[in-house]
């Protein structure tokens, strides 16, 4: 409900399912409208022939039980309809799932309970910079998403600019995405995933070449702030909070949770679920259980006040 | 009788000190979730999230203090939702981005939360 109505980022929630922005996710447009058409063509015939078993003259209902009819409509037209579906299916998406051609590029996510690690490959596949939920694209260019998981099974969907593909612990799955336009595209994790799965969002960011290269520029360095002595740095090291967040140009270097170094710069707070200002620093830091329950951040209640605006004063400054 | 009405007085929702002109509540709910005021606060009508960092803004228009501190007064709740550390420089609430028209429109919802 708060989703709804903020901005950017959160604004584009819930995802429109039928609402394709970008050619993979056409093609699923397409066999979508395609399977529900067929499903009402068979669903009309079946309909129609139970209005006949029920209430039709005589000789139309012995034929209906004739053998004939059963072998032809029970059998031998699922058979063709569905492997007739299928193949048309599986032509029309197998080249969403295709290995990377060289120069092609690609972004790691990794789906973890209940958040998205980010990670952006150069052209040998190596790491640039981490992120999280959120992933920045170039427009008019496939970029592909190398996916998988580092605890249970997750599922990446993005319905505006592809389908579902599962994440699962030791596999690399593949999947392309493409915007035609740049905007804010919502996502969902669709893999039941325990307790907070429905608070496990993302935001995709699409932006013009030249907007893409710049915020790529500006991601790969630590945020321009870090070097200025603020008081709200102690506190994230008194707290600890370093040893499970990475902000660049620090000591900070934990890796269990997500990666702070351009938090300031994000859409959103908590995977894709709240507006990012030190508002809701404030009420995430100190009881993020109270907003997400289960995640794996624990409450902060020795925090005071004026701690916590420095802690978020601080965070939100690293853009 | 003059005491009876003194008293009611001091909560009749129509108290002209708590009415703000030209302030839209409904607009004040949709700003309140834009900006995620519920990420610290239990905000009546807003499902989720139900924020404990601060405290819950049930029963608003009753109460006699901004932050247990100040008058809860029209211009001073407007103040506060801006800018409250200028008011009480400990308090956990940082300085939120909204215009003035807009916190106007947010204190008009919180006055309408009678109980």
């Amino acid at each position: 409900m708060t989703r709804s109505a903020a901005p950017d980022g959160t604004a584009s929630w819930p995802p429109p399912a039928l609402d394709p922005a970008g050619p993979f996710a056409e093609p699923l447009h397409t066999l979508s409208w395609v399977l529900f058409g067929m499903g009402l063509i068979v669903t009309l015939i079946v309909v129609a022939a139970l209005a006949v078993a029920l209430f039709g003259p005589r000789r139309w209902r012995d034929r209906l039980g004739g053998r004939k009819l059963v072998w032809i409509g029970g059998l031998a037209f699922p058979v063709v309809v569905l492997s007739g579906l299928l193949i048309y299916g599986l032509g029309l998406t197998s080249h969403l799932t295709q290995e990377p051609e060289p120069g092609e590029m690609r972004i790691r996510v990794t789906g973890e309970m209940w958040w998205w690690r980010v990670a952006y490959l150069d052209g040998e596949g190596r790491e640039a910079f981490q992120d999280a939920n959120e992933l920045h694209i170039p427009t008019g260019q496939p970029v592909v998403l190398e996916l998988d998981s580092a605890d249970v099974i997750h599922s990446f969907w993005v319905p505006r600019l592809a389908g579902k593909v599962d994440m699962i612990p030791g596999r690399r799955n593949l999947m392309r995405i493409q915007a035609d336009a740049p905007g804010a595209f919502g996502g969902q994790c669709a893999e039941y995933c325990g307790g907070p799965h429905a608070l496990m969002g993302l935001v995709v960011v699409a932006h013009a070449p030249a907007d893409y290269q710049a915020w790529f520029a500006r991601q790969s360095q630590p945020a321009a702030t870090v070097a200025i002595p603020m008081p709200g740095m102690q506190v994230f090291q008194r707290a600890g909070c370093g040893a499970c967040h990475t902000v660049a140009g620090t000591v900070f270097n934990g890796q269990a949770g997500p990666d702070l170094s351009h938090v300031g710069s994000r859409r959103t707070l908590g995977a894709g679920i709240l507006p990012n200002n030190q508002g809701t620093l404030v009420g995430w830091i100190s009881d993020s259980q109270a907003i997400k329950p289960g995640n794996r951040m624990p409450a902060y209640p020795v925090l005071t006040g004026q701690e916590l605006r420095d802690v978020s004063a601080w965070l939100e400054s690293l853009k | 009788m003059s005491l009876a009405a003194l008293l009611c007085a001091c909560s009749d929702k129509s108290d002209p000190s708590r009415t703000i002109a030209g302030a839209d509540k409904a607009r004040g709910l949709s700003v309140m979730q834009s900006v995620g005021c519920a990420s610290c606060h239990v905000i009546p009508g807003v499902a989720w999230p139900q924020g404990r960092a601060g405290p819950s803004l049930e029963g608003f228009a009753q109460r006699s203090m901004v932050a247990g501190r100040f008058p809860n007064r029209p211009d001073i709740l407007v103040d506060w939702l801006i800018d409250a550390p200028s008011l009480a420089p400990t308090t956990g609430m940082p300085a939120m981005p909204l215009s003035r028209s807009e916190a106007r429109d947010i204190a008009a919802y919180l006055y309408d939360l009678d109980d």
